[in-house]
């Protein structure tokens, strides 16, 4: 590295640099500002705005200090007359065409344009003719266009091309005419979209929720942490009045650098849903819902509590918690009900099989820093889609991909990824042990070695094909492996056995198996406790308590649900709601008043949502990020902690005298912080594999926009074109076989429930399989999300 | 969006192939232009969205990348235009030795704009040019990639009274 070193000096100054560095990434480096619009740093260089033109000695005219590699010995002047001349001529150039209509932009006060027109623009144009016009299209809900305003950076292109991997917005026409656009009426559909707002140095690409609705420098900042998935991006939320008005990225390399994904940055709208759950309500004796304040509320929870321990014991009340609240929020609620006697708490509501708790690792991680998964040369994605799930981890595996990390999945959706897969298998959700164990024995082939017994018991008979053959080989090939498992294992009804088999091809071949868990913290609440077989910090449970599927299987006499949406948050929704409906009591702590929860429950009690709320979460990586209230919620929403603090006492518990988030903190967060993040141990394996299904198989994983209650809210996100897909998906070959044609309805049976859907014929489906997009109303009477189905042409 | 792309045909394909294979593996992109050519060629002269889409499809590019390649070049069209093309030259040279007096008379001939097609869809007047090169036989024209040179107004109406 050291003979990569060199000096040039710029205004006077001597500054080191490395050998191939861009002059301007040198003068950011040193605080020496360069004006620009096309240079982006996460983005290739274009130079095509021709702004940062600065003074270079020898050279025979200005040259763009974005493109221009830095020299031993060169002398650069950013501020002579030449540079500065230089500069205020593209300006001039760059306003010719542009509208200068700042007092009606959204961008005014915050616009490249307008602080470096201040800098290096004329108050007089030279420029007499009409200026150019351009029309807007309309590119969906997300971003609003104002192309006039455009100065063609090409930011938007580029960032199209280079980080969202879908090209969507380009350069037609030319010269003159040429325009920013999709050329046709054509929404951008890119997970990302959303960053083109940020890129764009002036107003042509505004957020459209935002629109006219508040000024840059009107608005106070907060920073906060996103809660919708588990990578916790860091944000920036932007306030008016008390009022939530946008939120934007706020750069963590580690993190989500300073990227943003369309649901971390639209999903605010869902605080100002008009549902919002606002006071304390109690179900009187007749069944009428009435307001009443919270020191009732809490009391009648608390004596409604101590009625059913003193009945029927504390072990039949059960609490099912949603896997976004906060560490503190966990914390205080196990410890008030473990300290009340009841010991059934759980947060995986999306989890089917349970079994082998005893090997559950600390918390589901990523078995790798986020940062370290784009270094790594082969990647295998396991029942997982990143792109739906995290976005902003798929982009991590994006760039490992780029650079020429070989990925591979096997999934029972052809899912789409926004890079090129080295190979991919697509299978039915009961095939995917097999092709699993099959990988499994094509690497202790190929390594040489010896499986223990139990292991060559069950992959003894299983044939490898020449795919599973060439996905074993990359596997041991490669120097700096990563294996990621997604929601579709974590629903799996088989697990333990995937897992477990994930886990052995893991060790065989020196990856590091990860995974990408549901919710903002799922890794707090393992931590903080809400798991029936784990206290504080993994240590085991003083007493074991139920799993959320026994909880519902058990039919209960209580019920506390927290954060959680029964149709919509639960893989069984029907089992879950009819425990609820024959539950002697049901308090629900929600954001949100539906029908549905009305109907259930005895108590709703409005507890603050995303920045509305405080405290921390814990990423996949075992980051523990902390954020503060923002906001004040609305009428009597409050954070949830408070809550439980209050219930504490109202339930004679000692040690509930918190008088602030910090003080929770001290309890908790030392605990959390201290743990060092482990892979699990594979589970035993059964004596052999379970028998691939031969009818139709359901398959129903949660829409990007489906996740949680505030996202469901979020109007913007909820008119994309990727959100509110109604109907089943299957190939074509299974479509003929149950002979039903795209646009029919299909009249699906499972279990006790039926169901009406139009079908949507999608290749990426596995063979024999319906693939039902979770957060449907009409699927509400199904249950199971996985598991055997019968359909058919419905009857009208 | 709503119009499903149409299909290219067999003598396109192979068009396409041939010239994909004059670039190195891999970098079938760089056959865009002669496929636009081809697909123009055989579409009476003109894109569509469609066709551009189906382009894009084969080449395996993103229809915007398509796009913006067919609305670059000037001999793309990527609106329905007539089936035969003239551009009259306009510049120094041609405009010296009467260009103009040619454009003015075809427009009054056929009673359309430049840039403007007739209502029969039998010629496009395509916008003026700028020198196409053949400055000693000033003032010309190009009519479906034919040159015409030392124009008279005469010349030009036999020319165009001629196509089909
Ligand atoms: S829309 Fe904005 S980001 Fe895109 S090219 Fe124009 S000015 Fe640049
Ligand atoms: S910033 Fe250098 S040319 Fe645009
Ligand atoms: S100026 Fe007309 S051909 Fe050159």
């Amino acid at each position: 590295m050291s003979d990569d070193r060199i000096t040039i000096e710029v205004d006077g100054k001597p500054l080191p640099a490395r050998k191939g560095q861009m002059l301007i990434e040198v003068t950011d480096q040193n605080d020496i500002y360069v004006p620009r619009f096309c240079y982006h740093d996460k983005l290739s260089v274009a130079a095509n705005c021709r702004m940062c033109l600065v003074d270079v000695e020898k050279a025979p005219k200005p040259l763009p200090a974005c493109a221009t590699p830095v020299m031993d010995g060169m002398v650069v002047r950013t501020r002579s007359a030449l540079a500065l001349g230089a500069q205020k001529s593209v300006m001039e150039f760059l306003l010719i065409n542009h509208p200068l209509d700042c007092p009606i932009c959204d961008q005014g006060g915050e616009c490249e344009l307008q602080d470096l027109a201040m800098g290096f623009g004329n108050d007089v144009s030279q420029y007499q003719e009409t200026k150019r016009v351009v029309k807007d299209k309309d590119i969906g809900p997300l971003v609003q266009t104002d192309m006039t305003r455009c100065i063609h950076c090409t930011r938007c292109v580029r960032f199209g091309e280079e980080i969202a991997g879908l090209r969507e917005l380009g350069a037609t026409g030319r010269g003159e005419n040429m325009t920013i656009g999709t050329y046709v009426e054509k929404s951008m559909n890119s997970e990302l979209s959303g960053n083109v707002i940020d890129l764009c140095p002036v107003g042509a690409l505004t957020s459209k929720p935002f629109r006219y609705s508040a000024r840059a420098w009107e608005m106070q900042q907060c920073r906060g942490i996103a809660p919708h998935d588990c990578l916790g991006s860091n944000v920036e939320v932007h306030i008016h009045n008390n009022r939530i008005k946008r939120v934007v990225p706020g750069a963590n390399e580690a993190v989500n650098e300073v990227w943003l994904s369309d649901r971390d940055r639209f999903s605010y709208e869902g605080l100002y849903s008009e549902d919002r759950l606002l006071r304390p309500m109690l179900k009187n004796s007749e069944g009428q819902w009435q307001e009443i304040d919270w020191s009732e509320a809490l009391r009648a929870v608390a004596d409604r509590l101590k009625q059913v321990r003193e009945r029927d014991g504390a072990g039949r009340i059960g609490a099912l918690v949603s896997a976004s609240s906060t560490n503190e929020e966990y914390y205080l609620l196990q410890k008030v009900l473990r300290g009340f006697g009841c010991h059934n708490i759980d947060h995986r509501m999306r989890q089917t099989d349970f079994s082998y708790p005893q090997q559950d690792g600390l918390f589901p991680w990523l078995g790798q820093r986020v940062s370290e998964l784009e270094l790594n040369d082969a990647i295998l994605i396991v029942g997982s889609e990143p792109r739906r799930e995290v976005p902003l981890i798929n982009h991590r595996i994006r760039k490992a991909a780029l650079k020429g990390a070989r990925v591979m999945t096997i999934n029972p959706l052809a899912c789409d990824f926004n890079f090129d897969l080295d190979s991919r298998i697509v299978c039915r959700p009961s095939a995917m042990a097999h092709h699993l164990a099959a990988l499994l024995k094509a690497a202790f082939d190929i390594t040489g070695t010896e499986p223990a017994n139990a292991v060559a018991a069950l992959i003894n008979a299983i044939e490898c094909n020449e795919q599973h053959q060439h996905m074993a080989q990359t596997l041991i090939d490669s120097s700096n492996t990563g294996i990621i498992l997604g929601d579709t294992v974590q629903a799996h009804p088989n697990r333990a056995l995937l897992d477990s088999l994930v886990l052995r091809l893991a060790e065989l071949t020196s990856a590091k198996a990860g995974y990408l868990p549901d919710g903002a913290n799922s890794a707090g609440a393992w931590l903080a406790g809400i798991v029936p077989h784990r206290s504080v910090a993994g240590k085991p449970a003083a007493e074991e308590g139920l799993h959320a599927a026994d909880m519902i299987e058990q039919s209960l006499s209580a019920y506390i649900l927290y954060n959680i949406e029964p149709g919509q948050d639960c893989i069984n929704p029907a089992a879950l709601t009819a425990a609820l409906q024959s539950a002697d009591f049901v308090v629900a702590f929600s954001g949100y008043r539906s029908e549905e929860l009305e109907s259930v429950a005895d108590v709703l009690l409005p507890v603050a949502q995303f920045a509305e709320n405080e405290g921390s979460f814990v990423n996949i990586e075992g980051r523990v990020q902390g954020f503060k209230q923002a906001i004040k919620p609305a009428e009597e929403i409050r954070p949830g902690w408070r809550a439980w603090r209050i219930l504490g006492n109202e339930l004679g518990l000692e040690g509930f005298d918190y008088q602030s988030i910090a003080d929770i903190q001290t309890d908790i967060l030392p605990a959390i912080e201290s743990t060092i993040p482990a892979t699990a141990r594979p589970a035993p394996l059964p004596a052999s594999l379970p028998a691939i299904l031969q009818t139709l198989e359901r398959i129903t994983l949660r829409p990007i926009y489906a996740v949680d209650a505030l996202v469901r809210r979020g109007k913007a996100l909820q008119q994309t074109a990727v959100a509110g897909i109604q109907g089943v998906m299957m190939n074509r070959i299974t479509a003929e076989q149950l002979h039903i044609q795209e646009g029919e309805d299909v009249h699906i049976e499972q279990d006790a429930g039926s169901a009406v859907l139009p079908l949507i014929l999608n290749e990426s489906v596995a063979d024999g399989c319906c693939y039902i997009p979770a957060g449907q109303p009409a699927v509400e009477g199904l249950s199971h999300w996985f598991g055997l189905i019968t359909a058919g042409k419905a009857q009208n | 969006m709503t119009e499903t792309t149409p299909q290219l045909s067999e003598h396109t394909k192979a068009e396409i192939d041939r010239w994909i294979k004059k670039y190195p593996q891999g970098q079938q992109r760089s056959a865009v232009l002669a496929a636009l050519r081809e697909v123009q060629h055989e579409n009476q002269g003109f894109l569509t969205t469609g066709l551009m889409d189906a382009v894009a499809e084969y080449l395996d590019l993103a229809p915007i990348e398509v796009y913006e390649v067919a609305s670059f070049y000037s001999m793309l069209e990527t609106r329905p235009v007539g089936r035969h093309s003239i551009s009259v030259c306009n510049n120094v040279s041609c405009m010296l030795r009467g260009g103009d007096d040619i454009i003015r008379h075809i427009e009054n001939k056929l009673g359309i704009k430049v840039g403007e097609s007739t209502a029969d869809g039998r010629v496009f007047l395509k916008q003026e040019e700028e020198c196409l090169a053949a400055c000693c036989g000033a003032p010309m024209m190009m009519v479906d990639h034919k040159f015409y040179e030392n124009l008279t107004t005469e010349k030009v109406d036999e020319i165009i009274d001629e196509l089909d």
